[in-house]
């Protein structure tokens, strides 16, 4: 019945002024991700202008709004700190040993305190699927909960912290094979994150699909699974936590598809980028392209090639 | 809506709370929770996506007789209007058979006979392909008109409704000329269709394959105008009988749409004959000395008249009547999914479904988050115009239907049980509400014209309300609870019917335990409504007799013995 209902999210029609609603709000949550060994400095630079100002040089989308975040590797976090300034887009760097989370706990705090200090705005950290898999479930708990301190003591790291840190939980589902592994990971996790009560300066926090690193990434039925352990969160505790689909996400009628399963699970309220992510990539051309041709500017009816966006 | 917050006590299970004004909540027992709602409101509102494309409907429809539409003659013979449920706008006006019009049908049909019982059975079988393909081809006007006749919403006529009449045709094409294979040894007297019944036809031992039953009245609903169409007539072709179908009263416009069908490709005249109309009409078919079979799908009530009529006969008969189906849904299941299946189960088709999950069984432990849950996703529902194809439940099919469904809303909640509207603009009836209060409940939101009736459930039931007994054939669906398996299994069956089931466990061998008790003609297995034309479907009990679908359903049109 999951996949089922997930695919059914997809015969809903949306049309005209919906879409592009929905093509906005859709860039609005978009986490701009580049994770490669090659990133340089440069290509993360014009990543976050790119961020910041998603619409320049396209025709038709000047007033695109800017992206929620650029997530980066740890070493690109003063870059991208720099670069992105007080612009309202968040810096989300990868810790806790990404992708894999196959390091002692010690290196893994010590990432996770560095791309802190460094003015990281959000830290997505990958869970240790060895001690998932191996059912040591308190585990893994456990150091959700100690990344969880780390982000609430951000002030006291010094350097360029800041004071409100969240953190995002990777499960990254494509390791963990049934939709039961991906509900039980995601209460496990959710739970950690509200051992604080979601009180503290890192609120409650966001749980994500994938690294991007795993096929397969994020799909529509684990995503659903996902939004049903938050709705239940929700209705339980009266607590939200965000949802961060990552991966594999390239076409705005997908983005499109996911931001109606969360309207339909989970209500208004998450249709916000405070509460909904895209870790993607190739996701934002896609969307410009589209707002270009259903908007009502120069590129109304066109439909923009390749070369005529920047590759970041 | 006043965002008022009402709660219930329920038998020790801790508070319940449901919220007006769009949000639906549960408020679980313990210290420090709030009870939050979910908001299925506005936000990013869909923008309405109709289906435009125009579908032609001539103001008047005749009777389609020997491969030909004919005026009704005869007397009783007429018109009368066929509407659309959504907006009560006329659509057309539909013939009304009269007992002569029904008697050249039967004869038609009788004369078409030995042609088409003699005929190549590959070559019938190509015939039955033709018809499939071409209702594929013709699919979205299909759909389009089955909504527009029938209130459905256009995203079930068009992916459930249409591809399944298709596949249907497709099915028992493939079974056209392999009849001896499903009814191996199965050779055995039959009337010799050459001499046909009229003539005081000859029983004759055939010794090696199954042959025609002969001319076959058949009666269907309204609730799936063309997939019931389908049913019927795709088995009977295939194994060589004629066929008289009366459909529905109020939704004949597809039929009727499928007999240009048969006409484009080439079907022999008199094969099939359609002959629309009234119960007067399809009285007369019943009653017509011409006919070998009855085959009818309806309500039990009318099932029961055909029966007494079609006693002492040589007619045979099947019946696929009304249904008051148990959803059985244990602890150990995957609730968000059960939940799913519930939906499915007495949702689709405006709960317009004879296998409609309408009594759900839910294990005592368990139940204030299956309520709280249901009603969550209840009012995530959209409902209204049936042709956006964004529309999950559409228009009740008929102001008679719409009236039955206000009466039983008002009934449970006299009776004690405790209604639920959950929605964008719904809220909650409570007993003390009264009719007025409750049927203004049900349509909030909703239009002025035509016939609408929001998702809703009672909670707090009792076996013994009518609401729990008695067919309602709505989106109204009555929640009960149970302790111990056993328990289950017999307040399922405490039920004059038993045309199907569904059971919710991730426990396997607890499946095949309740399963096999359950007095139900089908049973799903934590699912519920998914139908193929290679399954058969049918009742235990006052839900009828015979199977339609697969090689049992073959079995009644064919002589074996």
């Amino acid at each position: 019945m999951v996949e089922a209902r997930a695919a059914s999210f997809k015969t809903r029609s949306i049309k005209t002024s919906a879409k592009l609603a929905g093509l906005r709000l859709a860039m609005r949550m978009v986490d701009l991700t580049t994770l490669e060994g090659k990133d340089s400095p440069e290509k993360v630079r014009s990543l976050c202008r790119k961020a910041a100002r998603p619409g320049d040089g396209v025709l038709g989308v000047g007033d695109a709004p800017s992206v929620a975040a650029v997530c980066v590797y740890p070493s690109m976090v003063p870059v991208a700190r720099e670069a992105l300034g007080e612009s309202g887009v968040k810096v989300a760097s990868v810790a806790t040993g990404f992708p894999s989370g196959q390091y002692p706990l010690a290196v893994r705090i010590r990432d996770t305190e560095e791309a802190v200090r460094d003015g990281a705005d959000e830290i997505d950290m990958v869970i240790n699927r060895g001690a998932f898999h191996a059912g040591r479930f308190e585990e893994v708990a456990r150091e959700i909960r100690e990344f969880k301190a780390v982000c609430n003591a951000s002030g006291s790291l010094g350097g360029n912290a800041r004071e409100h840190v969240h953190l995002k939980v990777i499960l990254e589902t494509g390791e963990l094979d049934t939709y039961d592994n991906v509900r039980r990971a995601s209460d496990l996790a959710i739970e950690a994150l509200l051992y604080d009560g979601g009180e503290g300066p890192a609120g409650t926090g966001f749980i994500k699909t994938s690294t991007g690193k795993v096929a397969p990434a994020a799909t529509m039925p684990v995503t659903l699974v996902m939004l049903e352990a938050i709705r239940d969160c929700y209705l339980g505790t009266g607590k939200m936590i965000g949802m961060k689909p990552a991966g594999g996400i390239r076409a705005s009628k997908e983005a499109l598809h996911y931001l109606v399963m969360v309207k339909e699970t989970l209500g208004d309220r998450w249709l916000d980028p405070d509460w909904f992510r895209f870790g993607a990539s190739a996701l934002l051309n896609d969307l410009l392209r589209q707002m270009s041709r259903h908007g009502e500017g120069e590129g109304k009816g066109k439909y923009a090639a390749r070369y005529d966006f920047s590759e970041a | 809506m006043s965002p008022e917050l009402r709660t219930q006590d329920k038998s020790g299970n801790g508070a319940l709370a449901v919220r007006d004004g769009g949000q639906a909540a549960v408020r679980r027992s313990g210290p420090g929770t709030n009870a939050p709602g979910l908001d299925f409101g506005l936000a990013w509102n869909y923008a309405p996506a109709p289906e435009t494309a125009k579908v032609s409907i001539v103001d008047r429809y005749g009777l389609f007789i020997n491969g030909k539409f004919v005026k009704p003659s005869g007397a009783g013979s007429g018109h009368f209007a066929t509407i659309n449920p959504a907006n009560e706008k006329q659509l057309s006006e539909i013939a009304q058979g009269s007992p002569k019009d029904v008697d050249s049908a039967v004869k038609a049909a009788r004369a078409a006979l030995p042609k088409w019982a003699g005929l190549k059975a590959s070559e019938r079988g190509k015939f039955l392909f033709r018809i499939a393909r071409r209702i594929q081809e013709r699919a979205r006007e299909l759909a389009i008109l089955e909504t527009m006749d029938g209130g459905k919403p256009i995203r079930e006529s068009r992916d459930v409704d249409v591809p399944l009449a298709a596949q249907h045709f497709f099915y028992h094409a493939g079974w056209a000329d392999k009849l001896e294979y499903a009814f191996p040894g199965g050779g055995g007297i039959g009337f010799q269709p050459m001499d046909g019944r009229g003539g005081g036809g000859k029983q004759r031992r055939t010794g090696w394959k199954p042959v025609p039953l002969g001319v076959c009245g058949q009666i269907i609903p309204w609730n799936f105008p063309l997939l019931m169409a389908a049913w019927k007539l795709a088995p009977a072709l295939a194994c060589g009988n004629t066929c008289v179908l009366k459909p529905a009263e109020t939704t004949s416009l597809t039929a009727l749409r499928l007999a240009e069908i048969l006409d484009e490709v080439g079907l022999p005249p008199g094969v099939v004959n359609i002959v629309t109309g009234d119960g007067s009409t399809g009285a007369a078919l019943v009653n017509h000395a011409g006919v070998d079979k009855i085959a009818f799908t309806g309500s039990t009530d009318v099932g029961k008249r055909i029966a007494k009529a079609v006693a002492g006969t040589e007619k045979k008969l099947t019946l696929e009547l009304g249904g008051k189906s148990a959803n059985i849904i244990f602890d150990d299941a995957s609730i968000d999914q059960a939940v799913e299946g519930i939906i499915q189960g007495i949702y689709f088709n405006q709960g317009h479904v004879c296998c409609a999950g309408s009594r759900l069984f839910v294990q005592e432990s368990i139940v204030d988050e299956v309520v709280a849950k249901l009603t969550v996703r209840l009012a995530s529902l959209r409902v209204g115009d049936p042709l956006d194809k964004n529309t999950d439940l559409g228009a009740i099919n008929s102001r008679p239907q719409l009236e039955k469904i206000q009466q039983y809303l008002e009934l449970g909640a006299g009776e004690g049980a405790e209604l639920h509207i959950p929605g964008p603009q719904g809220g909650k009836a409570g007993r003390q509400q009264g009719t007025k209060e409750i049927v203004k409940c049900s349509q909030a939101g909703l239009p002025d014209k035509g016939f609408w009736c929001r998702p809703c459930f009672f909670s707090g039931v009792q076996p013994s309300h009518m609401i729990a007994r008695e067919e309602i054939f709505g989106p109204v669906l009555a929640v009960m609870t149970f302790r111990t398996p056993e328990e289950a299994i017999t307040r399922a069956n405490n039920t004059p019917y038993g045309l199907a089931a569904g059971v919710w466990t991730d426990k396997g061998s607890k499946i095949f335990e309740v399963a096999k008790k359950l007095e139900a003609g089908v049973v799903w297995l934590n699912t519920y409504n998914r139908f193929d034309a290679a399954s058969p479907f049918g009742g235990f009990k006052e839900s009828g007799f015979g199977r339609e679908g697969g090689k049992q359903g073959l079995r009644a049109y064919v002589h074996l013995d």
